[in-house]
């Protein structure tokens, strides 16, 4: 899921200076797993806003707010609120931000800094696992991801900062080619780290990504 | 042009090698002088890209200048800052000025540096970086296109002996020696007997080993170097003689020249890391002299 993170209060109020009626929406997929933007980060911003000198004219948990059509519904359905309001105040990841502000004329304000696609650790804490490369070489890896979790994203093998098996920017933290060694000496596969990895084909990853499922054709 | 480091170690001959920091801005006085200074005791004079992550001026430019100078460069190029399109560009260009001798690294991680909010590059690792510098000699680019001249390198790798586990690194170092590395400059050796094991490990690639001596200047230094520097861990053994040293400094020298000699057998070159105490360096070699390099 995507993970993000509320923005500082000075930092929502900063953009908010100009607006003194504002409209509150939160997203029920991944913002409320984060507990950035649920139902109860949404009431807590509320309360937030009107001890700062706000009115705050609703609000709306939109159930998946990248979804593009299911925002500007879900606006049009509390469109008196909205056209009350000054500002729109959008705690959600950067996709949802962007599907709301298409779907309305209004000022639109982002609450939240989008961090990763996460996977979940326990409650609250989640972990970067994957980036969205387009080309995916986690077969040859053991199926740990050199590109997301080295910070080099280093294909070959370890750079020369990694010592016991820690990695040079954080010594905490185990490098990433001793976790893929590891266990690929673990399932007797330790001759794939002797294959020369190519230079990535990073093409598979300019922005802005652009995916169409073609129906497939009655033959 | 032809790189004399390539020639002496083709030769059998033990060679010797040593670092200088490009400035950071465009006043290259100090660090001509310095190279100057270096130029007669050494064989080639590394030039570091931005080293730690810290801007600096361009290792390409500052080479060029050594070769202006009659000094032979080993030209570092590292793979934080430039994505393949500028990496290739620059080590074209770093053949039509006469840079012969090339260190190809990944580099230390933008997060060590002054630019903390830079984006790190990484477009390429230092094997796929070799690749490159070999397709170059090839006559052609990544991109599968033909390039002129087909600039001949003498191309060197890092390694790290003491890096543990060591049976990871090898995998590493094998690919560099297949890439294309004729020779390992080494990080920091504490150990000889460890390098003599690593270049036993090495020695069916063919590579060439020059092995690293650091000058430490102080237990404060050897402890700052182990904290900070990737990859560098100074033994408690030798801190603490440091420690208790009258004169740190000439402590320092001793353990270096100790080192020195004691690696020798086991490489065919030193790298030796002076810190800014370059005067030292002849009398850290003064106990290599008499003893007997690898064969």
């Amino acid at each position: 899921m995507i993970v993000s993170h509320q923005k500082s209060m000075d930092e929502i109020l900063a953009a908010l200076a100009n607006d003194g009626k504002i409209f509150l929406i939160g997203c029920a997929k991944c913002a409320t797993v984060c507990k950035a933007g649920g139902e109860e980060e949404v009431w807590q911003m509320q309360e937030a806003l009107i001890a700062a000198g706000k009115d705050v004219t609703g609000s709306v948990i939109i159930d998946e707010a990248c979804h593009m059509l299911r925002s500007g519904r879900d606006l049009r359905a509390k469109k008196e609120m909205v056209d009350e309001a000054d500002a729109l105040l959008v705690l959600a990841c950067g996709a949802g931000i962007q599907s709301v502000s298409a779907s309305t004329p209004k000022k639109t304000v982002a609450g939240l800094n989008t961090l990763f696609l996460g996977n979940i650790r326990r409650f609250g804490q989640f972990e970067q696992k994957c980036s969205l490369c387009g080309e995916c070489i986690l077969t040859e890896t053991g199926c740990i991801c050199p590109v997301t979790v080295c910070p080099k994203g280093l294909l070959n093998g370890p750079c020369g900062g990694m010592d016991n098996g820690r990695c040079e920017t954080d010594n905490e933290r185990e490098c990433v080619w001793f976790q893929i060694f590891e266990r690929l000496r673990s399932r007797g596969a330790l001759e794939k780290l002797k294959k020369i990895v190519p230079q990535k084909d990073f093409s598979r990853m300019l922005k802005p990504g652009n995916l169409k499922l073609e129906k497939e054709t009655a033959r | 042009m032809i790189s004399r480091l390539q020639e002496k170690l083709a030769a059998g001959q033990f060679v010797l090698t040593a670092e200088v920091c490009p400035p950071k801005g465009c006043d290259c006085g100090e660090f001509l002088e310095k190279a100057r200074k270096l130029a007669p005791l050494v064989d080639a004079v590394n030039v570091t890209d931005n080293q730690g992550a810290s801007m600096r001026i361009s290792p390409l430019a500052a080479a060029a200048l050594l070769v202006r100078e009659g000094i032979e460069p080993i030209y570092q190029i590292t793979c934080r800052d430039r994505n393949r399109l500028a990496l290739q560009s620059d080590l074209l260009g770093a053949a039509a000025l006469g840079i012969t001798n090339v260190l190809a690294l990944s580099g230390d991680h933008i997060s060590f540096g002054d630019h903390r909010g830079g984006k790190p590059v990484f477009d390429l690792d230092s094997v796929q970086l070799l690749q490159a510098i070999q397709g170059l000699g090839e006559g052609r680019d990544l991109a599968g296109k033909r390039v002129s001249g087909e600039p001949a390198f003498f191309v060197g790798a890092a390694a790290a002996p003491e890096a543990e586990p060591f049976e990871l690194t090898t995998f590493k170092l094998e690919k560099k020696a297949a890439a294309g590395a004729s020779f390992f400059q080494t990080q920091a050796v504490f150990d000889p007997e460890r390098l003599a094991f690593f270049s036993c490990a090495v020695k069916p690639h063919g590579v060439k080993v020059i092995a690293g001596i650091l000058l430490l200047k102080s237990a404060t230094m050897a402890r700052y170097v182990t904290e900070n520097i990737p990859g560098l861990n100074v033994p408690a053994a030798l801190i603490n003689e440091l420690e208790n040293a009258a004169d740190p400094t000439a402590a320092g020298v001793r353990i270096a020249a100790r080192l020195a000699a004691a690696c020798k057998p086991h490489c065919h070159g030193l790298h030796i890391m002076a810190m800014g105490r370059e005067d030292l360096i002849p009398q850290i070699l003064e106990s290599v002299k008499k003893v007997k390099s690898k064969e």
